[in-house]
């Protein structure tokens, strides 16, 4: 349980975290979305100790971090920004340092060790130097590294940044398949990551908070949330689509010759599109129930302010 | 306690994985020698000591300390490890601490090999083993002040070299301060307490002793309080400095 109060943190007078609230329960994994320099990174700073917070409080598991750091810091597991490692060392004596300073001995670092270098696949380099390896490597290590010593609770920003798609889902299996009693909090721009891997969203602009819920109820707020996109294999009469019953509006993409219509707020149209092609025997050739643009939905949250500061002016 | 031991183990390691304890070992080794036979006379003296090897040391820490510590912090610091090593269930003493060590340790290593050096002194004539011993104590001591300094320094930068300019002006200035051409300045206008305050804070004064085979309490002491008041100074950069 990790609990989040009125955090703030500023860095000479600019403010990068403003007045955060929020509580964080066991089997949550949390994605933590932003634009570049919205505070994502600050904040996972301050939840593993790492940085101070000039304001707010930080408890988990009811210690304070401000006099309990050291306790706390044993049951986080953090993956800083890029990975940053002890590029001279090999991969094995890197990870066995870690589980040292973790205060874990013999037989028990023995099979942790074995464990994470297992789940992570690092078999076959565990004897290279660190700086020879590929990025996909070097972020492999950092997630093996936090995840040594069992801890309840994971901190990783951008674990995937930098991979390719292939090394992307290895790490997405690995994230899923951790125990279903952590917290995990994962930082990311990419925004599919979200609804593949995570159960809840924050989104973070300017330092504040500015949406926290499921990624579901991220896709709901986006207008082409169970829009009906049509395509059709050559010119048709498309006047009636716009009038069926629970369509607000109709969309025709020039470029394309995509079709969307779209819902009245909470109604669900695919059913009464798919009986007007029916009957008027419409040549469609491709038809998509969307499920919610959430880049759009991403700008819309994250630039808000930007446009009210427009509107004012 | 444990978790110090795991990084002075961790430094200590890396040292050998990169080639910055082979360069130092044997730049001391091979300036030491160069310095004790051709410039301090080891063999025209004519005496069984190794007082022109020991007397050279303070010039030689003045400029190989600093460059070997000068990565310390300011390498953790460029490549970000100082956040992995900061969230680590680790406290900066320990961390600061286990550094230190493992950097000392190398320094005694570069001593323990000019043993061959006592060797040929004792095959020679007959010196006081003591006196030697006692010199050898002192001069480690002597290193691990100038090593405090130059660690502490590295804390304050990400640049390795200006870490360098900025530790080799600091221990000089612990060095010089010793000498009467610096004490002279002071002579015309301060008085005698402030002219022995500051000829007493000069490493070459305690350490011209402690080579003549003299441990004074007082030097040892002096030695140890200027690596903890650094030391100490160097846990409050590193924590000033993870919140910026």
């Amino acid at each position: 349980m990790i609990a989040v109060e009125n955090l703030s943190r500023c860095f000479h007078g600019l403010t990068a975290v403003d007045d955060l609230t929020f509580t964080i329960k066991p089997g949550e994994i949390v994605g933590f979305l932003g634009p570049n320099g919205a505070g994502k990174s600050t904040t996972m700073k301050m939840l593993t100790g790492f940085l101070a917070p000039s304001s707010g409080s930080v408890t988990i598991e009811g210690l304070s971090m401000a006099s309990h750091a050291k306790k706390i810091q044993q049951r986080i597991g953090y993956l800083p920004e890029g990975a940053p490692l002890y590029n001279d060392m090999t991969v094995f004596q890197f990870l066995y340092f870690i589980a040292s300073v973790r205060g874990l001995k013999g037989a028990k670092r023995r099979e942790r060790l074995k464990d994470v270098i297992n789940k992570v696949a690092l078999q076959g380099v565990l004897n290279r130097r660190i700086e020879e390896l590929s990025k996909g490597f070097r972020h492999r290590i950092g997630l093996a590294q936090a995840l040594v010593h069992d801890p309840k609770i994971l901190i990783l920003d951008e674990p995937t940044d930098g991979l390719d798609p292939n090394q992307k889902h290895q790490v997405r299996e690995l994230i899923r398949a951790l125990s279903k009693d952590k917290i995990v909090i994962i930082s990311t721009h990419i925004l599919e990551e979200v609804t593949a891997v995570c159960n809840r969203t924050m989104i973070i602009a300017q330092g504040k908070l500015r949406f926290d819920g499921t990624p579901e109820a991220l896709q709901q707020r986006s207008r082409y949330h169970q829009a009906v996109t049509l395509h059709f294999s050559y010119a048709a009469d498309i006047s009636g689509l716009a009038e069926i019953e629970g369509v607000d509006e109709m969309e025709v993409d020039r470029r394309t010759g995509d079709v969307t219509l779209f819902p009245e707020p909470g109604n669900l149209i695919m059913n009464a599109v798919v009986e007007h092609v029916n009957h008027f025997r419409l040549p469609v050739d491709k038809f998509t129930v969307e499920t919610g643009r959430l880049d759009e939905v991403f700008r819309e949250i994250t630039l808000e302010e930007n446009t009210q500061g427009v509107v004012t002016e | 306690m444990s978790r110090c031991f795991a990084i002075a183990q961790r430094e200590f390691g890396s040292f050998f994985a990169t080639p910055v304890a082979y360069v130092y070992l044997i730049i001391f080794l091979v300036l030491n020698s160069v310095l004790t036979f051709f410039v301090g006379d080891f063999y025209h003296r004519g005496q069984a000591d190794l007082f022109p090897f020991f007397s050279f040391h303070p010039w030689l820490y003045l400029l190989l300390v600093p460059a070997f510590a000068m990565r310390s912090w300011s390498e953790e610091r460029k490549s970000g490890s100082i956040e992995l090593l900061m969230s680590l269930p680790v406290s900066v003493a320990e961390a600061v601490m286990g550094k230190f060590f493992a950097y000392w340790l190398i320094l005694a290593l570069a001593l323990v090999m000019t043993v061959p050096l006592w060797l040929t002194v004792n095959y020679l004539g007959k010196p006081d083993n003591g006196v030697i011993l006692a010199a050898y104590i002192g001069s480690w001591l002597m290193s691990g002040a100038f090593l405090a300094i130059s660690i502490c320094i590295s804390a304050l930068t990400r640049s390795q070299v200006v870490a360098f300019i900025l530790a080799v002006m600091m221990c000089a200035l612990f060095v010089v301060s010793g000498f009467e051409m610096i004490l002279d300045t002071f002579r015309n206008w301060a008085s005698t307490t402030i002219i022995d305050t500051v000829a007493s804070l000069s490493f070459l004064t305690h350490f011209d002793v402690m080579s003549r085979g003299v441990l004074a309490a007082d030097d040892v002491v002096y030695f140890l309080l200027v690596i903890a008041v650094w030391l100490y100074a160097c846990c409050i950069i590193v924590d000033e400095n993870r919140a910026a």
